[in-house]
């Protein structure tokens, strides 16, 4: 059942593939311009570091881990689920009918909506960055912290992607999209460029607790920053990340509830 | 004229009623804002040597950008956009108003009315709980409505040209897709313009980008005053006319070589 639907979701995402394909020159464009617009960010991040030299202790590479890391993560995310981003639409239009009475999971057939290609330019920026950093830093990079990244990173995927599942889910109730979710999204990725401990202490909680950011960012990369650090340190960096995935499963069970709730808008 | 002044009226009419949009702006914008002063407030406790803006100031500075955050966010009117591609741009040019104008008075209500509606709450929202200072002075005050009047011609300008691009690109990629990132950093929004290096300034200063909101942010803060203020709007007008006739020659030339598909 599960390679069935791998399968299923692997063609999907071909066709959609192909479809971007078509306008290639569109494509290539677009991903310029979201690695421009996402590049001219971090030089901006740049100019403020030789200005002020370090941000609370930490120096440009430092920073350029977390950012790297949340970048990447977001990028995936934003590709590989955007079928939940654009979802008001489904609702809206009413075509969400036709896909509840397909045989298969409705989150599946929303999932496989679109595969955004245009994402590599962020993707590529962020991974630069990270790569950049990662060599700035002067630290050991043993098969382990590159493990502890790649975790990291995947478990900022499914944080994210929970988030869009939420987004979307809302829309059951509310019909017309709800854009303050994008202060979780966007505002979480710009957030969390830089260490949470920069931020207030009730900012810091919400980012911990509530969206648990912290987890898939900020704890991994101060364990791979500070080797030396209490072991208790490493443990929690070393199981937060799975905290995304609970926050992804979460949103998932929140997103079944609003399906059996959805009534359709009838146009 | 009164033709444009009555598309504009009306236009700007159409565009209050967004309110819900409105509000969602204005929350998303106050939690950047709130995100963004957090990172300055810690940059600015890292370092204890003068810099060219005081942490008061930046984070004013900071606010300001989140208000008026659309001067910087220049896309071309959907409808217009549509209109080029699927050619009923043609109607358009048949009616008895200057194609330009009428794009500009749309591309200026376009920004007019949902600036208004986000800003001024959030005007007060950080005024209240975030630290936006008041205008250095009255006269700060004044030349800053002034200069903020320009900064939104300005827009309405770029917007035009982004429009006027539209009819060589038609599918609406290119030139609208990638000035952005230019605007971005130019204007200030992303990092206040004096704390850029200054080999940057230098560029900047010369660009019309600053005149969207830097010249009046600085005017607002004292940054800039006296004469250099007044020369800071000069050049601000100088922009702003340079990019109509711009504006205009383009379309002509554009208008010249437009083949609208039948059918």
């Amino acid at each position: 059942m599960i390679w069935n639907s791998l399968r299923l979701y692997f063609r999907y995402a071909g066709i959609s593939f192909r479809s971007q394909m078509e306008y290639r020159a569109s494509f290539l464009i677009r991903s310029l311009a979201q690695f421009t617009v996402t590049g001219v960010e971090f030089l901006g991040l740049v100019a403020l570091f030789q200005r002020f030299g370090h941000i609370d202790g930490w120096t440009l590479p430092q920073v350029g881990l977390f950012y790297g890391m949340v970048s990447v993560a977001f990028a995936t995310a934003e590709a590989i689920p955007r079928g939940f981003d654009v979802f008001p639409n489904l609702i809206k239009s009413g075509d969400f009918d036709r896909i509840l009475i397909r045989p298969r999971s409705p989150a599946l057939q929303i999932l496989g909506q679109e595969f955004q290609l245009m994402r590599v330019g962020r993707f590529v920026q962020g991974m630069l960055i990270l790569l950049w950093s990662a060599s700035r830093l002067g630290i050991d990079w043993t098969l382990s912290s590159i493990t502890l990244v790649v975790l990291a990173i995947l478990g900022g995927v499914c944080l994210f992607s929970g988030l869009f599942v939420f987004g979307a889910a809302l829309c059951f109730w509310t019909i017309e999209s709800i854009e303050i979710v994008n202060c979780l999204t966007y505002g979480g990725v710009e957030t969390a460029q830089f260490p949470l401990s920069i931020y207030r202490p009730w900012f810091r909680s919400f980012f911990t607790f509530v969206v648990p950011l912290a987890t898939i960012n900020y704890f991994p990369a101060q364990a791979i920053l500070n080797p030396d650090g209490a072991s208790s340190g490493y443990l929690i960096a070393w199981l937060s990340p799975l905290a995304g995935l609970a926050f992804l499963l979460v949103c998932l069970q929140f997103w079944r509830i609003g399906v059996r709730h959805y009534t359709s808008t009838g146009s | 004229m009164n033709a444009y002044l009555s598309i504009l009226v009306s236009r700007f009419q159409i565009l209050l009623q967004y309110r819900a949009a409105a509000a969602a702006g204005v929350v998303t914008q106050v939690f950047w804002g709130v995100v963004r002063a957090m990172i300055f407030d810690a940059f600015y406790r890292s370092s204890a040597g003068p810099q060219p803006l005081t942490h008061d100031q930046a984070i004013a500075y900071i606010w300001l950008g989140q208000a008026m955050l659309l001067l910087t966010l220049l896309s071309v009117d959907a409808d217009v956009a549509a209109m080029i591609r699927n050619g009923s741009v043609a109607y358009e040019m048949t009616r008895p108003l200057d194609l330009y104008s009428l794009w500009f008075v749309r591309a200026l209500s376009g920004r007019a009315a949902p600036l208004l509606m986000r800003s001024i709450p959030i005007f007060g929202i950080a005024g209240i709980f975030f630290g936006l200072t008041a205008p250095a002075s009255l006269n700060a005050g004044g030349l800053f409505l002034l200069s903020a009047l320009i900064g939104l011609l300005t827009a309405a300008a770029l917007i035009a040209l982004l429009t006027i691009s539209l009819l060589w690109t038609v599918s609406g990629e290119g030139v609208s897709r990638l000035a952005p990132g230019a605007i971005f950093v130019f204007s200030g929004i992303i990092v206040p313009l004096p704390l850029l290096p200054g080999w940057v300034q230098r560029i900047a200063e010369v660009l019309p980008f600053r005149g969207l909101i830097d010249t009046p942010f600085r005017i607002y803060l004292g940054d800039l005053h006296g004469a250099k203020a007044v020369t800071a709007i000069l050049l601000q007008l100088a922009w702003l006319g340079a990019l109509i006739v711009w504006g205009k020659v383009a379309l002509a030339r554009g208008v010249r070589r437009l083949v609208v598909q039948g059918g």
